[in-house]
């Protein structure tokens, strides 16, 4: 039995070997640019990767019809994971890969980067929020919010608006997105003099029962809670709050945003809820995207992840239109024609207008914060 | 009143450990394998409730009816397609076919599904109870999980000592060659098994979903590792073993995470299981078995 | 000199060293040629490091008969002190490969001792509650790990396992960063010293299994009771195994560590153990150079089947339940030999062969 089993593995081999080696690159074409992206398309985190995904293909088909560069695009499966996302970066190299509009996730996007760099790739990740993602090279960009900045302008928001007595404060701990926003918050708090009296997390681990930490802030008698972590694990925070009964304000991040179109979730008990998004699926300019998103993904509504990608295709696709870059071009010499670009130029697309980026690639847009009432978000302020 | 409130919720979750521990525990002593594919049955079952009431709009009565009967169906066809050939090999071949149908389930749901988390609506329709002026809140799924975990166990036991197919169970358990010749049918006692520990698995997928509401393809993988490790540490085999794990380990889990720290809770957890197995070495209600040549 | 390649042991151990040399140079000489893709590439180091793992797991499940499910656990000790002794050593040791098996040593030596704290309550127990107990373990080891906080500045080195308190100077540099992991790590581990690495895991495990200890390691796995009634100290061995195996899978997490420019606990998780002890299974229990070819060979084919898209992993799934079914089966196996016989007598054989 043992030879055959050998014999058997051995020819998954050559056959594995001939998939992996037998892809020789097509030649390219100047009408063509190729971007490729990866995200998490299985696994947990699968649903940011989907929502990026679906985003980018609507830009990808908005500008295909109109007529003049086309682009093609490749999306690759990281399951959330930095080894495997530096597979499908590999991967995408292979077929010829231009630009890079990824990672989703930020250890991937932190995997990624320094191989970008080598390369001198363009990478624009839609949102991966890390400030160590753009501070790895200066042809590194964000289209989302740097996470402690972000964490900066909520606690302002919080003091602007005096809306917290006592703050309590749950994170994801395994989570950078998570944590960064907490030191931005924290720090910008104490120097606010805003009380923070009470502070708890969780990891991916454990997430599954936050009810422990729910009933904390609860004992620590907190009116306000920031919870700056996903749609997901705030629903689950909702709930549990719901059920004995405590209801102090909550307060969430962009990352919250999708929190209402949750299959399922009771959206009386996101009321009141305040988050910080640079998308509105409910504002008159997002109607169109928000009706061919829902069209290719059986009537989901998008959320900032979604926008996010549609904006990066955008912004390349304008760079490369300006800066006359074409699908034969190198990557490395387009890389540096975008650099150049993004210098000077600024970008307005569905999460914002009037962006630019600094040397570094790190954006700077406007923060905006929205309310839910009737279960709709009304912009705040 | 902290420390209550905290042991209510600990048992609470232990009590989900606690069902799902059971299923694992009825196909180990039977079957004498680690089902891996345990916990995504779990998160199957909570599918189909979802679907049953989110879609077509049934009463949750009928979507956990539902819900059992498929995935009943889902275990026998798993056991009959890639338990069964194997049977008689070492288990480690079982366990990694386990694995395979693991993966299968998890990506199968995620096509079916999507991957998008779906809020679980609660199917209890209880108000919870307050107590000492608001102070102490007993939820409505937490005496329900409580309740139909003392059932099925209760239900479990007499299950097997009392009735025929029961004690065939028990037959095979003990001495699978000795119950052949005994004339009993070795694979409908497992299949029979299988279709028991499943259709628990789609009780504990509801109620687990009922408790912590997010439910996505990798619902089930964690929740299932926790009642593995449940169902050893009260002895695996044992139905009341099962039980006890699983409150223990709800209650273990929720303390640590309380009182000394959120981030090591995982590590606390372990270690008190791995303590306990050092001092009884085959779980806290398990049998030591006397080996022989 | 005839004598020794008349040895049936000493005959396949030098056909495992050949193929997995053959392997090296080939992929070298292809790579050195630009020949090679930037999949392929990618795929040389890590390829090297799960050999090495599925090699030292094979020790104890196949060689011992002891099912661990903490593998992962190992590999993260390896992976996380490597990456921080590499970090520390930056400025004293200027030579890159030295500074990498340097870091690989400490890595293995560290998974060593753990594998020898494991040792301890294995001493005790057997079958599937060893299982949970390797399971827990390697939970714990990643919690530990994952909640590590190391900087590095002007004053010295900062251990904390809370992130409160953690301040360091200006200018300092963190190396761990609790569950985030280690970000921007240098990268230093190539190909040749993945071929190294599997090399030294061929040598350590083929002369344990070969050696007299060896034989009463699977004196042991087929008999314990009657091992010990002639005298063999079963727990001696037992230990041995799990160190030697935990200080291999150490070593391969180092370099797995240094291959990549992040590292976060998470990675060496139940899934990670599981999918090591499924190299191990397919390659066939005790059979090292199955191992090594299941390793390669299932480290590729999710990456080979990427073009499936969504329907990807769930063939892996398919392909993994239909392997085991086909190797391990009887009715299938019968099946297969019936068919095998008809179209030639070569295969007529091996039923005569015992599996191992």
């Amino acid at each position: 039995m043992k030879k055959f089993t050998a014999l058997m593995l051995a020819m998954l081999m050559v056959m594995s070997l001939l998939a992996g080696c037998g892809s020789s690159k097509p030649a390219a074409d100047a009408s063509t640019i190729k971007i490729g992206m990866s995200g998490p398309l299985t696994g947990g985190a699968a649903v940011y990767g989907k929502a990026v995904e679906a985003g980018m293909k609507i830009a990808v088909e908005e500008i295909n019809a109109k007529g003049g560069l086309k682009i093609e695009f490749q999306s690759q499966d990281d399951e959330h994971d930095g080894e495997k996302a530096l597979n499908a970066y590999n991967n995408l190299k292979d077929w010829g890969m231009q630009f890079f509009a990824g990672a989703v996730t930020t250890a991937p996007c932190l995997s990624i980067a320094p191989t970008a760099v080598e390369d001198n790739i363009f990478m624009m990740t839609p949102s991966g929020s890390s400030d160590k993602i753009p501070m790895t090279g200066n042809n590194i960009f964000q289209m989302c919010f740097t996470d402690p900045n972000q964490g900066a302008s909520a606690a302002e928001l919080v003091a602007e608006l005096n809306m917290a007595q006592n703050i309590g404060i749950i994170f994801d701990n395994s989570d950078d997105y998570s944590k960064g926003l907490m030191n931005g918050f924290k720090t910008k708090a104490a120097e606010l003099g805003l009380n923070i009296v009470c502070e708890t997390n969780f990891t991916a681990d454990n997430k599954t029962d936050l009810s422990t930490q729910v009933t904390q802030c609860k004992d620590a008698g907190c009116d306000f809670v920031f919870l700056p972590f996903y749609a997901t694990e705030a629903s689950q925070v909702l709930t549990q709050a719901a059920k004995i009964g405590y209801e102090p304000t909550f307060f969430g991040c962009d990352g919250m945003d999708g929190v209402l179109t949750i299959e399922g979730f009771d959206k009386s008990l996101a009321e009141g809820l305040v988050l910080m998004t640079p998308f509105n699926p409910d504002a008159p300019e997002t109607q169109d995207f928000v009706s061919k998103y829902q069209a290719m993904m059986n009537g989901e509504t998008p959320n900032q992840f979604a926008a996010d990608g549609y904006d990066v295709i955008y912004a390349i696709y304008d760079a490369c239109v300006a800066a006359g870059v074409d699908g034969t071009t190198a990557p490395s010499d387009a890389c540096e024609m975008l650099k150049t670009y993004f210098a000077t130029n600024e970008f307005s697309g569905l999460t914002g207008s009037g962006m630019t980026w600094d040397e570094q690639g790190m954006i700077s847009k406007i923060p905006a914060a929205v309310v839910i009432e009737n279960g709709k978000y009304v912009a705040l302020g | 009143m902290q420390i209550l409130q905290y042991l209510i919720n600990g048992i609470s979750i232990g009590a989900v450990y606690a069902i799902i521990a059971l299923g694992y525990t009825m196909v180990y002593g039977i079957a004498k394998m680690l089902n891996f594919a345990h916990g995504d049955i779990i998160m199957v079952g909570a599918y189909i409730s979802f679907c049953v009431t989110n879609y077509l709009g049934l009463p949750a009565f009928v979507s956990v009816i539902a819900a059992m009967a498929v995935c009943t169906l889902l275990g026998i066809l798993i056991e009959k397609l890639a338990y069964m050939p194997l049977r008689g090999t070492p288990s480690l071949a079982v366990l990694i076919t386990a694995i395979g149908v693991s993966y299968f389930l998890q990506n199968g749901a995620q096509l079916i599904w999507g991957s998008a988390p779906k809020n679980f609506a609660s199917i209890v329709p209880l108000k919870p109870v307050f107590l000492a002026g608001g102070e102490l809140v007993i939820t409505g799924e937490v005496i329900v999980t409580i309740l139909a975990s003392v059932l099925i166990m209760v239900g479990l036991t007499l299950f097997t000592t009392k009735t025929k197919i029961g004690k065939a169970m028990r037959a095979v358990s003990e001495d699978r060659a000795a119950a052949q010749l005994m004339g009993i049918s070795v694979n409908n006692t497992i299949s029979m098994t299988f279709a028991i520990g499943s259709a628990l698995a789609a009780i504990a997928g509801v109620l687990l979903c009922s408790t912590v509401p997010t439910l996505q393809p990798t619902t089930g993988a964690m929740p299932g590792i926790r009642a593995f490790t449940a169902a050893v540490f009260g002895g695996i085999g044992s139905i009341p073993g099962a039980m006890l794990g699983g409150i223990l380990l709800g209650i273990i889990e929720t303390f640590s995470k309380a009182f000394i720290s959120t981030q090591f809770s995982d590590a606390i957890v372990f270690s008190v299981l791995i303590i306990i197995l050092l001092v009884k070495p085959a779980g806290l209600l398990g049998k030591q078995i006397q080996e022989k040549v | 000199m005839k004598k020794l390649l008349n040895n049936k042991n000493t005959r396949s151990n030098l056909v495992i060293y050949l193929v997995v040399t053959v392997f090296f140079l080939v992929m070298q000489g292809m790579n050195m040629g630009g020949m090679l893709t930037s999949s392929w590439k990618g795929f040389l180091v890590p390829i090297c490091v799960y050999i090495s793992l599925a090699v030292s797991l094979n020790l104890l499940v196949g060689i011992c008969g002891e099912l661990s499910l903490g593998h992962a656990g190992f590999m993260g000790i390896g992976a996380f002190a490597g990456i921080v002794v590499a970090a520390l050593l930056q400025d004293a040791v200027a030579l890159e490969p030295l500074r990498l098996f340097i870091a690989m040593i400490v890595g293995g030596v560290l998974a060593g001792a753990a594998g020898f704290l494991i040792g301890i309550p294995v001493l005790r127990l057997r079958g599937d509650y060893l299982a949970i107990v390797t399971l827990a373990f390697g939970e714990i080891l990643k919690n530990i790990v994952g909640n590590l906080y190391v900087g590095l500045d002007a004053e010295g080195v900062h251990v904390s396992a809370t992130s409160a308190k953690f301040t360091l100077l200006e200018g300092g540099k963190m190396i761990l960063d609790g569950p985030v992991g280690a970000t921007g790590i240098k990268k230093l581990a190539t190909f040749p010293m993945g071929f190294v690495l599997v090399l030294i895991t061929l040598f350590v495990v083929l002369n344990l299994v070969n050696s007299k200890e060896g034989r009463a390691i699977k004196a042991v796995r087929d008999n314990r009771i009657a091992a010990e009634s002639v005298g063999i100290n079963v727990t001696a061995f037992r230990m041995k195994a799990f160190v030697v195996s935990a200080f291999l899978a150490g070593m391969a997490g180092a370099l797995f560590g240094l291959n990549y420019s992040s590292m976060a606990a998470s990675k060496f998780n139940f899934n990670t153990s599981i999918n090591i002890l499924v190299f191990v299974v397919l390659g066939g229990m005790g059979n090292i150079l199955g191992s090594v070819i299941s390793a390669t060979v299932l480290y590729v084919l999710p990456e080979a089947l990427r073009s499936l898209e969504d329907y990807r992993m769930i063939l892996y799934a398919v392909v993994l339940i239909l392997v085991m079914l086909f190797t391990w089966s009887p009715r299938v196996k019968e099946f297969v030999s019936v068919v095998t016989d008809k179209i030639s007598g070569i295969f007529k054989k091996k039923e005569v062969e015992t599996n191992g």
